[in-house]
């Protein structure tokens, strides 16, 4: 399964409850405000890690440098363009958007 | 000048505005109508503070590409508000400290205050204005 978070986890919840809720093996792509989470230094970046030993994990690159964020990404984060957004969704039976 | 005269075209009166900013760029449309409702203010002379909190602080990062999200960087903006005279810009340590962000990574001077000085800065003003 894809799951797809788009809000700031150090303003809402939807990351904490989407690490929750994931299945080992599920892949879990962080895009808009989600992607802060996978910058080095951030509150969220603890919990990355430590998800990322189950969960194939994935930031969307467009996002993370209209943020500045580009060159702060954590290690084992794999980050894709719009292209790997789609095959993401194209490869995954099913996917949730954690709104 | 008299109290009428005042009331009349309130020339003069000078108010403590803080424009509380609070949200990440882009994600939401709020950080940039709070910029360009500062701007705004400063037409007006009034004693203006900008105050970045929480995810707030990410407004000011350095090196921002938006072209990929085919949406408008603003973030070299807040260089130009010393130009509208609006030269007090305040960051909150705490909320700097939880993203891993320091004075270096941003793309204006700030001023970084503990909480308890922004708490008190936020209590002095005439006016808080939430973004």
């Amino acid at each position: 399964m894809l799951h797809i978070v788009n809000k700031s986890a150090t303003e809402r919840g939807a990351l904490e409850s989407c690490l929750a809720m994931a299945t080992k093996g599920s892949a879990v792509l962080l895009i808009e405000d989600a992607v802060y989470a996978v910058t080095n230094g951030s509150t969220a970046a603890a919990k990355i890690q430590a998800a990322a030993a189950d969960l194939k994990i994935y930031a969307l690159g467009p996002d993370l440098a209209a943020r500045g964020m580009a060159g702060r990404v954590l290690d084992g984060v794999n980050v894709v363009d719009y292209g790997g957004f789609v095959d993401l969704v194209a490869e995954h039976s099913n996917c949730q958007s954690w709104l | 000048m008299s109290d009428m005269d005042e009331m009349d075209d309130g020339s003069g009166i000078v108010k403590k505005f803080m424009f509380l900013n609070r949200k990440a760029p882009h994600g939401t449309v709020y950080a940039l109508e709070g910029l360009e409702v500062v701007l705004i203010t400063a037409a007006f002379d009034q004693d203006v503070s900008m105050v970045f909190t929480d995810d707030g602080v990410y407004q000011l990062m350095k090196g921002i590409d938006s072209k990929g999200i085919e949406v408008k960087d603003f973030s070299k903006t807040y260089r130009a508000l010393e130009g509208y005279d609006i030269e007090k810009l305040y960051v909150d340590q705490k909320s700097m400290d939880a993203r891993g962000l320091t004075e270096e990574d941003l793309i204006v001077d700030v001023t970084v205050l503990s909480v308890d000085e922004m708490a008190n800065l936020m209590a002095e003003q005439d006016v808080v204005i939430s973004f």
